[in-house]
């Protein structure tokens, strides 16, 4: 009997050694999985400090040399060396503004058709389209508007403004200058094209996460559907909307090759909405390959205010969908 | 009565004219989408032939020639970047699930991580320049792997995470409960439960990084000539394509073309892909 005992103790014992060293060999695997795991994830912090520390770096001799004055400085002498951000950073805002004042009521109707009034069937295939727009490479669009818009932009548009409006006081001057069909107007309509599937996936989620009930007490209520859209639906979703149109708003500040193609590429303080101009990163597209010395250390100094104005932006953008998606958890 | 009357019919002509409205933004996307593609292959398709595939980008002012070295080039700097964004790209995710889940560091992985999908991608190539490059000598095909790289990690990551989310917790907790390790139950439970979640987002950081132009002008650069070696500047179909456009030569700008038609097609059908893989998973 005690030699029966001793052998089951003894088997125990054995078993429970066997599991304690798998136990432990576990442990050891899952303290490496969690540690490789996490470096993997913390990656991504160290190369947005890696982005900002060496562009700065790198920018510095340009900051040293102009100080708080290189941003709104109106030169760009390459052979003075004498260099100020202001042409590229007009040319930059001024067509982003341009794209979103197109792309964002454009987007809200699509967004309004794609919730509201779109029959159920049709829904799925008409969002991917949206989708699939924009997934189009952004060189395709700078293609596009190089061979096929500018021509068309400066025969049926161009020129029949300066005609009509060229005259007029106030305003005339935003329509003088030559119509080849490049500049700051063109780009930012095909910058508008570009950013107006972005701001429209964003509006159609947000709208689609309003309850139902709110919709239908409103139309219970006897509310047409347009109503409903811009007194319920919309205040409703008001963050999410202005989230998705800041997105877009990062999209066209940072965008290169829709822009590069058809801004006209003219380091001169655009006059006109049809005047060539230039963008931070059109100028980098262009120029960085000939830079050297204090030329080549001002591109870094446009990069790294283009990264910073983006990223303020698109942490912006962030920060309003995540408030309307909370929103929608209460 | 009569005031209610125009106050009625003021309110339903406003409504037809705010859906009316939204109709014809609807119908300017598409015709936009529409256009491109139509565009794309009546400029593309006449410069697709045999050449396209088996002969070099052509030296200027010269006829014929093709896109062979560019496309190897791309296909070659897109499949590096995919092999390394893969398991980064997944791992990082499933730590922002399992493990980080609600921490600080977790929310503001995911904050920056949301920001770098739509940072500049011009300034990802000056960043990769001057680490890569500059500190180098020399453009490399390996420079413009690492520049897509930071575009299609914070894809993949988010993608993974996303699809990790949906797995029900109590298939975890089975598979603890069987005494698996965590890391087990991370790999062989939930990812791959969250399968054609993940594909898809692979695809989709695919078709992010094939059309990408920007990020290869100050790493990759280009190469007239056909090359296989990554430590040396390569040629690839987007550069390609910017050079040849904005050039004044007729063959090049037919080039071009192709070149656009040939990325627009795989970017589309990537997407479509990669949907046709997700709507499978959420079905079954």
């Amino acid at each position: 009997m005690s030699s029966q005992n001793l052998t089951q103790q003894d088997a125990s014992q054995i078993v429970s050694d066997e599991m304690i060293a798998i136990a432990k060999k576990q442990r050891v695997q899952d303290f490496f999985f969690h540690r490789v795991t996490q470096a993997f994830s913390l990656l991504v912090l160290v190369a947005l400090m890696g982005i900002i520390i060496s562009l700065f770096v790198n920018a510095w001799p340009t900051f040293e040399r102009f100080g708080f004055h290189f941003l709104w400085h109106v030169e760009w002498d390459i052979i003075n060396e004498d260099f100020g951000a202001a042409i590229a950073i007009v040319g930059t805002v001024a067509s982003a503004s341009i794209a979103l004042l197109i792309a964002v009521p454009l987007a809200f109707g699509v967004a309004v058709f794609l919730t509201e009034t779109c029959p159920v069937w049709l829904r799925r295939p008409l969002g991917t389209s949206i989708e699939l727009l924009a997934a189009v490479p952004s060189i395709i669009y700078g293609m596009f508007g190089l061979f096929v818009f500018a021509p068309l932009f400066a025969d049926y548009l161009q020129v029949p403004l300066q005609n009509i409006l060229g005259g007029m006081p106030l305003v005339g001057f935003l329509f003088g200058g030559a119509t080849n069909g490049m500049g700051i107007l063109a780009a930012g309509i095909v910058l508008a094209f570009m950013v107006l599937p972005f701001v429209a996936a964003v509006m159609r989620d947000v709208f689609e996460i309003t309850p139902p009930i709110l919709r239908e007490s409103a139309y219970g209520l006897g509310c047409t559907t347009w109503e409903v859209v811009r007194k319920v639906v919309l205040p409703y979703t008001q963050k999410g909307v202005i989230g998705g149109i800041m997105l877009g708003l990062g999209r066209a500040l940072g965008e290169t090759m829709a822009v590069t193609f058809v801004i006209g590429n003219a380091n001169r303080m655009p006059t006109s909405l049809f005047s060539p101009g230039t963008s931070i990163a059109s100028v980098l597209a262009n120029e960085f390959g000939e830079a050297e010395a204090l030329h080549f250390s001002t591109l870094f100094a446009l990069g790294f205010l283009l990264f910073v104005i983006t990223f303020v932006v698109l942490a912006m953008a962030k920060v309003m969908i995540l408030r309307a998606e909370k929103a929608k958890g209460n | 009565m009569e005031m209610n009357k125009q106050l009625y019919m003021k309110r339903r002509i406003t409504s037809l004219l705010g859906l009316a409205f939204s109709m014809t933004a609807m119908a300017i996307g598409l015709a936009v989408l529409l256009w491109i593609l139509y565009v794309l292959f009546s400029n593309g398709l006449s410069a697709l032939d045999a050449n396209l595939l088996t002969s070099d980008t052509p030296a200027p002012g010269t006829e014929g020639g093709g896109l062979r070295n560019a496309i190897v080039g791309s296909l070659m700097i897109v499949g590096l970047t995919v092999l390394v964004s893969t398991p980064v790209g997944i791992l990082a995710g499933i730590y922002l699930t399992e493990y980080g889940d609600e921490s600080k560091t977790a929310e503001l992985t995911r904050f920056v991580t949301d920001i770098m999908l739509s940072a500049p991608s011009i300034v990802l190539g000056l960043f990769v320049y001057a680490i890569a490059v500059a500190t180098v000598g020399n453009f490399s095909g390996y420079a413009g792997s690492l520049a897509l790289s930071l575009i299609a990690v914070p894809v993949v990551m988010r993608t993974t995470e996303n699809m990790l989310r949906l797995v029900p917790g109590s298939l975890r907790e089975a598979a603890f409960a069987l005494g698996a390790p965590r890391w087990k139950v991370s790999t062989f439970i939930t990812l791959r439960a969250a399968k054609s979640g993940v594909m898809t987002g692979l695809l989709l950081a695919v078709a992010r990084i094939s059309g990408e132009t920007a990020p290869l002008l100050f790493t990759a650069l280009n190469n007239q000539f056909f090359s296989t070696n990554m430590g040396a500047p390569m040629a690839n179909l987007p550069v390609v394509i910017f050079q040849f456009a904005m050039s004044p030569y007729d063959n090049w700008v037919r080039l071009a073309w192709a070149g656009a038609l040939l990325i627009t097609l795989t970017v589309l059908v990537l997407n479509i892909l990669a949907r046709v893989f997700f709507r499978d998973k959420v079905s079954s």
